[in-house]
């Protein structure tokens, strides 16, 4: 681990104008996966700025009737919500589905979304990673890809995005609020908040440097059957070849989001108005363009077969 | 003492402290952190500091320039050692690969620098300052590709490679003839031991003598080793190790660690500790290699077989030794017509080793699918089959050579009938239970027994106290406990009246720890200690040292009684012997035995795969303590779920290193994969075996149970998958076809 000097800030602004002063500054919430990184020193921020003091930690309801969630709610009170899982079941079997106890008890709800790839060649420092260090090339297209992604890939990246949260918040349109370090706040859909790799894999999302999560904003409930199927090979604490989060309607309409297909989670709305039609239909459509290698070629079957699941539960 | 004739009544058999479920003696030290493990010595080696190790990011070649000056320069540090200024080295004769690097790099990870600073993250930090330049070379990292050219290895008897091919009668023509044949190619991937604590060394040296405090197996084996690497008298070194997280073969020899540690305390001149960081476990030290392995098996409509062919390729560097995957088809089963082969193939990954029942566990792996599968083909029930082709003698010597005790059958029927296995459905994808397909299967469990010498001190003082003094290890296994109880039966006296000390160069050496031995082998070693304690006490009591009954802390002779702590007097007494064992593991082919049975789910749709019921019966001599003995072999069950199901070290063959090393990439089973676990043991002595009338039993319950799940997932889903670990994409392939 590189040295690196730390301050705590007290207010949104505080944490703004720390960032301005440090511009290769890193934010540091939980920590579950920063820390982690920067022992590997694959991150090497000269300076931490704790924004665990900033009070983004209450999940209030909004005047739309949905749910604004301070960026720091630790996902095991997330889940454990009642509006949440009265509301966004999704979101809360999402979240338990997801590290472990203990990982949750320190995770926040901001840090989730930004939770880095898993791909092994990010994560040895001895291997060329367009990633990690740009232009060094990507060890995972001819290496162990497994449980690389098949949807949205470049030449220059096939990682996957590892969060199971994100995947439901992108199901339930959420929205995330940001504020810059010059005080401006925007609001982010989660559909543009995370990017594909393209040439740039080593930018993962759309925030500009030193601009901060304060919430992320759920839409009022959508009602129907929420179900969060997450497929890997042990029962527990691992990451999802892949995952499926979906809310079906009685009159079968509904929504279906996949995780460990992509660089970010993978909706695609156009699939689903094919509901009606079963899983192979939505799936065909949201499968179409998959570049698979030999070995995780098995997700496209794997994705259709849980979504088909994923829609017998919902029977059931 | 000898032991060369079959044991006959001695006071292990009154059995008041032996064979009970005795907590660990041990235990609160663990529960509470305070048991001192070998990273954490301050309160023996004070003001250490910290060493991290710079591993070689090329698996094969040499460096060429080695600049290390700016971690010289940076905060904190206090020495850097590489190989241009560590002083002369050698390659202990147990090591295949050297544990620095310089200038030849043997494989990925291989220790190249020791940074020594004030603290640990300023030695890591500065360790990456290192500037290394490689020349890399092509090396072989492809099992398949590299079994082209595999040889006959030289045979290794410290490694339980004496004979690396069998055969009897004229397997070829028998099998060429039999009605039923089965013929198929089952692999084993390379695997990782995973324990909970990593290699951790702490070193300090006073002058020319050197202190060891590291987490090792075999602590004689380590004095010898470190003797041999520094080129330094056995004298010089002490070995310290009295509590283990978990070895599992990785600890059997020393590592870079220790190296690291002593290296790096010499160039700083105070106590260095060294851990090995988990993603450095992968690469820098040993792993169980990969196997191919094919089987034949022929035989007639009845199931007898008569022809029995076990082929197993393995890798390793050079000089390096094979994975004995064909070892157990060599005594588990009839047949006149047999033979066994290893081939071993040079690779440059890192040094491939001993890890949890090496040769059985990947060898059953194989052999018990195929047993499977041979079932299947005879529409024979495979508890049945196997009951069939016992043996009650080395089928490859012969009746002249009978088992010592062997009970697989017993094993069979009673886990059989304990699981409930006549309900299973001899047709795969019959049984569904909501989105589950529900199969069960079964395999036989084996694992030799085999005997160390081992030495032990045994003193009473005048409370009463005793205390035993052994160098033997307890690597989580329960050592100290049927250690404890022992002593206690052979001297009569209650257990918390015993104070084991374990781990340590300076005590008698015993049999370590390692293939199962440890428990049958030590405790012999301090029953033999006790006996020679018991003829002091009888002697200077003046009774008869054969007919004296040690009782209550008292010896007693007719209606003569003395209390042992009066005996022992203010001076105390002591005794220190060898158990040697000589002769009845030749006359005598010594086994454990035991049969797994499994119920798998696999989902219906993804194919995921879940263990929902696990059973065992097992027969390995006198149990010494039912409880530990029933926690080493859940364990060894878990590991065979990972075996089976997911524990693979993923070789990138453009690199030559594995991969996915850490915990998350390398995944084992965590509580949610893991149901019940059934075990019972066989009521049973084996007189052959030891004094105590006991074998080992700490691997035999890995050994035989990935087959079992393999099976279970078989006539679940109606996949047979033969390349291990068995994965969802597996099942999904596999349907695809149908």
């Amino acid at each position: 681990m590189k040295p690196f000097t730390y301050e705590r800030v007290a207010t949104p602004a505080e944490a703004a104008a720390a960032a301005l002063k440090n511009p290769k500054a890193r934010f540091i919430a939980g920590g579950t996966n920063l820390l982690d990184l920067m022992k590997l020193e694959i991150e090497v921020p000269p300076h931490l700025i704790d924004i665990n003091r900033l009070g983004l930690d209450k999940i209030k309801e909004t005047d739309q009737g949905g749910l604004r969630i301070g960026a720091l709610v630790r996902n095991t009170d997330l889940a454990a919500d009642r509006r949440v899982r009265k509301d966004y079941a999704v979101l809360s079997r999402a979240l338990l589905s997801g590290a472990s106890g203990q990982l949750r008890n320190k995770a926040t709800t901001a840090g989730n979304l930004l939770q880095r790839t898993r791909c092994p060649y990010f994560y040895d420092p001895t291997m060329p990673c367009n990633k990690r260090a740009p232009g060094s090339g990507c060890s995972a297209l001819q290496g162990f890809n497994r449980n690389l992604a098949i949807l949205g890939t470049s030449d220059q990246c096939i990682a996957t995005h590892p969060s199971d949260m994100a995947v439901a918040m992108r199901l339930l349109d959420a929205t995330v609020e940001t504020v810059h370090a010059d005080g401006r706040t925007r609001a982010i859909p989660i559909a543009s908040f995370h990017r594909l790799p393209g040439t740039t894999p080593h930018i993962e999302t759309d925030l500009a440097p030193g601009e901060l999560i304060t919430a992320v904003v759920l839409p009022p409930p959508l009602g129907g059957t929420h179900i969060y199927r997450k497929v890997r090979d042990r029962a527990s604490y691992a990451f999802a070849l892949v995952s499926v989060a979906a809310v079906l309607q009685r009159d079968g309409t509904g929504r279906a989001a996949f995780g460990g297909l992509a660089h970010k989670p993978w909706r695609v709305e156009a699939a689903e108005a094919r509901m009606a039609q079963g899983p192979k239909a939505v799936a065909d459509a949201v499968l179409a363009g998959a570049r698979t290698t030999p070995q995780n070629a098995f997700k496209t079957v794997l994705a259709e077969r849980t979504l088909a699941a994923v829609f017998e539960q919902a029977r059931a | 003492m000898k032991f060369d004739s079959p044991a006959t009544t001695n006071p292990i058999d009154r059995l008041k402290v032996v064979g009970k479920p005795i907590d660990r003696i041990d235990g609160k030290l663990k529960t509470t952190g305070t048991a001192p493990y070998a990273y954490e010595r301050n309160d023996v080696a004070p003001n250490a500091a910290y060493g991290y190790i710079l591993g070689a990011s090329i698996a094969k070649g040499r460096i060429t320039s080695l600049d290390v000056s700016a971690a010289k320069r940076a905060p904190g540090v206090i020495a850097v050692v590489t190989y241009q200024n560590a002083g002369k080295l050698a390659k202990a004769k147990a090591h295949t690969a050297r544990l620095l690097a310089g200038p030849e790099v043997q494989h990925f990870d291989q220790a190249v620098a020791i940074v020594v600073a004030e603290t640990f993250e300023q030695a890591r930090d500065a360790s990456r300052r290192i500037k290394v330049r490689y020349a890399a070379t092509k090396g072989a990292y492809d099992l398949a590709v590299a079994i082209k050219t595999a040889q006959k290895p030289a045979p290794n008897p410290d490694a339980g490679a004496d004979k690396p091919d069998t055969a009897v009668g004229d397997f070829a023509g028998a099998f060429a003839k039999a009605s039923v044949q089965l013929d198929e190619t089952y692999t084993t991937p390379d695997q990782c031991h995973a324990m909970m604590e990593p290699h951790a060394t702490t070193a300090a040296w006073e002058g020319d003598k050197l202190t060891v405090w590291t987490s090792n197996q075999m602590i004689a084996w380590a004095v010898r080793d470190l003797t041999e690497t520094l080129l330094i008298p056995k004298e010089n070194v002490r070995v310290i190790s009295p509590y283990i997280g978990g070895g599992f073969g990785s600890k059997l020899w020393i590592r870079a660690d220790a190296l690291a540690a002593i290296l790096g305390a010499r160039a700083a001149g105070r106590p260095v500790k060294v851990a090995l960081a988990r993603t450095q476990i992968f690469n820098n030290t040993t792993h169980r290699p990969a196997t191919i392995q094919r089987i034949r098996i022929g035989c007639g409509p009845d199931g007898r077989i008569a022809a029995i062919g076990h082929e197993s390729w393995s890798g390793d560097l050079p000089g390096g030794g094979p994975e004995t995957a064909a070892n157990q088809t060599r005594l588990l089963y009839a047949g006149e017509n047999r033979m066994t082969a290893h081939r071993l193939a040079v690779l440059d990954l890192p040094e491939g080793n001993a890890m949890r029942a090496p040769g059985e566990a990947p060898g059953l792996m194989a052999l018990e699918i195929a047993m499977d599968e041979l079932a299947e083909k005879l529409k024979i029930d495979p508890v049945e089959l196997r009951i069939r082709n016992d043996v009650q003698y080395d089928p490859e010597a012969g009746p002249k050579r009978p088992f010592s005790h062997r009970d697989l059958i017993g094993c069979l029927r009673t886990g059989a009938q304990r699981f409930g296995w006549d309900k299973r459905s001899a047709t795969p994808g019959r049984v569904r239970d909501g989105r589950w397909l529900v199969g069960l299967g079964m395999a036989a469990a084996f694992r030799n027994n085999i005997s160390m010498t081992s030495a032990a001190r045994v003193g009473i003082d005048r409370k009463g106290v005793v205390t035993v003094a052994t160098d033997m290890t307890d690597i989580g296994t329960g050592s100290y406990t049927v250690i404890a109880q022992t002593a206690a039966e052979m001297m009569g006296v209650d257990v918390e009246k015993v104070v084991v000390l374990l781990g340590d160069s300076s005590f008698p050496a015993s049999s370590g720890s390692g293939g199962q031995w440890g428990g049958n082998s030590a405790s012999s070693g301090v029953y033999a200690a006790c006996v020679k304690l018991r003829e002091a006490l009888a002697r200077k009591a003046g009774f008869d040292p054969a007919t004296a009954v040690f009782d209550d802390g008292k010896i007693r002779s007719g209606n003569k009684s003395a209390t042992l702590a009066e005996l022992a007097g203010d001076a105390g007494l002591s005794a220190e012997d060898t158990i040697e064992f000589e002769g009845l593991d030749k006359a005598y082919a010594q086994s454990t035995f035991g049969a797994h049975f499994v119920e798998a789910g696999v989902d219906a749709q993804t194919g995921e795969i879940r263990v929902r019921r696990m059973g065992g019966a097992f027969a390995a001599g006198r149990i010494l303590n039912p409880k530990s003995a029933r926690s080493q072999v859940i364990g060894a069950m878990t590991m065979g779920v990972g075996a089976a199901l997911m524990e693979e070290a993923v070789v990138d063959k453009r690199y030559g290193c594995f991969i996915n090393h850490d915990m998350a990439g390398y995944e084992v089973p965590v509580h949610a994969d893991i149901p019940h676990q059934d075990v019972v043991f066989l009521d049973e002595v084996d007189d052959k075996s030891s004094p105590l009338k006991a074998k080992g039993v700490g691997e035999l319950g890995i050994c035989g149970v990935g087959a079992a799940v393999a099976n279970a997932v078989y006539n679940a889903c109606g996949v047979r998958v033969r390349e291990y670990p068995i994965t969802l994409d597996k099942i999904l392939a596999g349907w695809a076809k149908v």
